[in-house]
């Protein structure tokens, strides 16, 4: 493994009260792998769900305090795609555009599946997961931290988060139709235009569904929640999972 | 008059289920076939990249290129105009008939001619339009604008086309074949195509080094009024002149491609000079454009070929169809053009965005929408118009993480909240629950986990 230093464990506020399971997932896989993982607990929001309705200055002191919090780690590692592309991709420049210093988070923050594969290089997981699985390729995954190739470029075609289930025994993983369209939760778009995130995530969970699948799986538990309220309401018959979920059953 | 949001005009929209099922599968199905073209060409990224670059070139040397363009089309014999805005250009076109004492205009499809509303000032001034695209001549009978840039009448069906032909054509009862329909239109076109003296087209491309200009067209109409008619009006807006041929087969390469999954469109017709004792006049049209060339977030929509992949590929146009958008254009496009318009009447339009951005990666010239919408979004604060629901939530949003005392008391306090009754979860207020359950809270958060699991270790 390629992998040396100290991380810092980032979990979005969602995943700390909606599913502190995927966070516990995170860290039980992490140290697993002989990874040293620290969690700063004073950490809060990143500042994605006011910045994305238009209220960008808001995040700032949110930026400041996610910079002092993880500034002294080698590696800051959290299991949500978008928020983690939030940090990488956008607060540079709203600090650049705030007049503030540099940000040197950019450089060093990954999604879990991405760190696991790109910087750990996990060869092999034990533990089996005996079951048929759907891929939710989320926009901010896809399209911002290039977890698998997005389905409008015409590039070699590659899935790190498939990549890293085919190392789980029993696991039959299938991907939808229309393989990366949005699933509609979008942050504030889910309440503001309701009904069209409704019918973006009942269209998503059809093509899921149509797959066989029991369990749908992403790296973005935001997703996965939106569908999920859906699931529920029309009692439809699927489960959903973190990928995280997945690699560490049977640890 | 308030004109009705996008998130209104979409619900309602969405409440035709068979409809709206309907136009977000036929969407789709173009943009499937664009994926199949764009596989087909290995260079299909560099040209993109290619194409963006020639674009942003041409657009930051607009003056060189307008001149040269401007220079080499009345060279060829062309007449040159140019409009500074809607109201000049139109008095162009109106003034251009009244020469040739011309009661009848036949007309190609041209978007700058919606955005210069010129059918309603012409028939005000006692001029008859003409549509010859089938879609637009389709939309001129129902008298409703387009609802796609590319494909005008997509979210109509042929069951309506047919009602429709029956009563203006008097076609056969109760057929609705595409091939009969498009016949029937065609022999009725024919004798107006046959009868005018005066011919419009829009402009895809316009050539600087040679000053020709560029038509793409599947139906031919444009080039049947252009042969027929003796005058020939091309409406093109400034951002579409583009250097060289060379450039131009990069281009030609990408429009139908991205637009509809053709390899080509039927006709790519090149205008150079007028017709033998006729007249060819060029209607440059800046109309806001040359304010947009100054304004680093958004001087990339000067870049956009009108191909409307982004809307097939944005699953909200797809879901919410062309009328739901307040502006002209509607989808990811539409948005940025209509707040370059006028943002204190088109900002209700930014709301239809999930920021997904799979529009940016369909561009062909990789315009990056999905960016310039967040961009927008940070801007309507500053102009009054930012949703206060939203505004009040961010600043709670703000307050509640700014301290980390304040977030860890509401977190150990937010499993409450599943207890509460479902029929105050369940209120008119949260619209997260109209179609979905709301999450639950777990009852002991990952912070509090790790307090007692890890660190008491």
């Amino acid at each position: 493994m390629g992998y040396r230093g100290k991380i810092g464990l980032f979990i979005p506020c969602y995943v700390n009260t909606v599913f502190p399971e995927v966070g516990i997932a995170t860290y039980k896989l992490l140290t697993h792998l002989g990874i040293d993982v620290d969690y700063p607990v004073d950490q809060t929001c990143c500042g994605q769900p006011m910045a994305n309705a238009g209220f960008e200055e808001k995040s700032v002191p949110l930026i400041h305090k996610f910079n002092e919090l993880f500034d002294k780690y080698d590696y800051v590692v959290g299991p949500s795609a978008s928020c983690v592309a939030f940090v990488k991709e956008n607060h540079p420049h709203i600090l650049e555009a705030h007049g503030q210093h540099a940000c040197q988070m950019s450089g060093k923050i990954y999604e879990v599946c991405e760190f696991l594969h790109d910087i750990v290089k996990v060869e092999a997981l034990p533990g089996a997961f005996p079951h048929k699985v759907s891929v939710h390729n989320s926009c901010h995954g896809v399209r911002e931290l290039h977890l698998s190739s997005p389905s409008e470029l015409h590039r070699p075609r590659y899935s790190k988060i498939k990549d890293l289930l085919s190392l789980k025994e029993g696991v039959e993983v299938f991907e939808p139709q229309r393989v990366d369209e949005c699933c509609g939760f979008g942050g504030m778009f889910a309440v503001e235009e309701d009904a069209v995130s409704v019918q973006m995530g009942k269209d998503k969970l059809r093509n899921h569904m149509a797959t066989g699948a029991e369990f749908v799986t992403g790296a973005d538990s935001s997703c996965l929640m939106h569908m999920q309220g859906i699931a529920r309401r029309e009692n439809l018959p699927i489960q959903f999972i973190h990928v995280v979920e997945i690699l560490v059953a049977g640890l | 008059m308030k004109k009705e949001t996008h998130i209104h005009a979409a619900e309602r929209f969405l409440s035709n289920k068979k409809n709206a099922e309907w136009h977000d599968e036929t969407l789709w199905q173009t943009r499937t076939k664009r994926d199949r073209q764009a596989a087909l060409i290995p260079e299909w990224e560099q040209l993109r990249e290619l194409a963006s670059k020639i674009k942003m070139h041409t657009i930051t040397h607009l003056d060189r290129y307008l001149e040269q363009f401007a220079t080499a089309a009345e060279k060829n014999g062309a007449t040159v105009h140019w409009a500074k805005d809607a109201a000049e250009h139109n008095a162009i076109v109106l003034q251009i008939l009244q020469q040739h004492e011309a009661s009848k205009l036949v007309k190609s499809k041209s978007m700058l001619t919606e955005e210069c509303n010129l059918n309603p000032f012409l028939f005000e001034k006692g001029i008859d339009v003409v549509e010859s695209d089938l879609g637009e001549r389709i939309l001129q009978l129902m008298d409703i604008p387009p609802s796609h840039i590319v494909m005008p009448a997509i979210h109509i069906q042929r069951e309506d086309v047919g009602k429709l032909f029956e009563e203006k054509l008097q076609t056969e009862k109760g057929n609705a074949d595409p091939t009969y329909l498009t016949r029937a239109m065609r022999q009725c076109l024919r004798e107006k195509f046959l009868a005018s003296t005066v011919a419009m087209t829009g402009a895809n491309f316009g050539i600087a080094e040679t000053g020709d200009v560029v038509v793409c067209t599947n139906e031919a109409n444009a080039d049947m009024g252009t042969s027929s008619a003796k005058v020939h009006i091309v409406s093109m807006g400034i951002e579409k002149v583009i250097p060289s041929h060379d450039a131009l087969s990069v281009f030609v390469r990408l429009l139908a491609r991205s637009a509809t999954g053709q390899p080509s469109t039927s006709y790519t017709s090149h205008y150079q000079k007028p017709q033998k004792g006729g007249e060819l006049h060029i209607i440059l049209v800046d109309n806001g454009r040359s304010d947009n060339l100054a304004d680093k977030d958004h001087i990339q929509t000067l870049k956009c070929i009108r191909c409307g992949a982004c809307m097939n590929t944005c699953p909200v146009y797809r879901r919410s169809g062309g009328y739901s958008y307040s502006y002209f254009i509607p989808g990811p496009i539409g948005i940025n053009l209509g707040m370059l318009k006028d943002p204190k009447n088109y900002y209700t339009n930014l709301s239809a965005c999930t920021l997904c951005f799979s529009c940016n990666s369909v561009c062909p010239v990789q315009v990056d929408l999905g960016n310039q919408i967040y961009k927008w979004r940070q801007g309507l604060n500053a102009i009054g118009k930012a949703n206060r629901t939203k505004k009040v939530m961010s600043d709670g949003m703000r307050m509640m993480f700014q301290q980390s005392g304040v977030y860890h008391a509401a977190v150990k306090a937010a499993p409450l909240m599943n207890l509460m009754p479902r029929a105050l979860i369940y209120c008119k207020a949260n619209k997260w629950g109209i179609g979905r359950e709301v999450p639950q809270f777990a009852k002991q958060s990952f912070t509090s986990w790790w307090k007692k699991e890890v660190q008491k270790r």
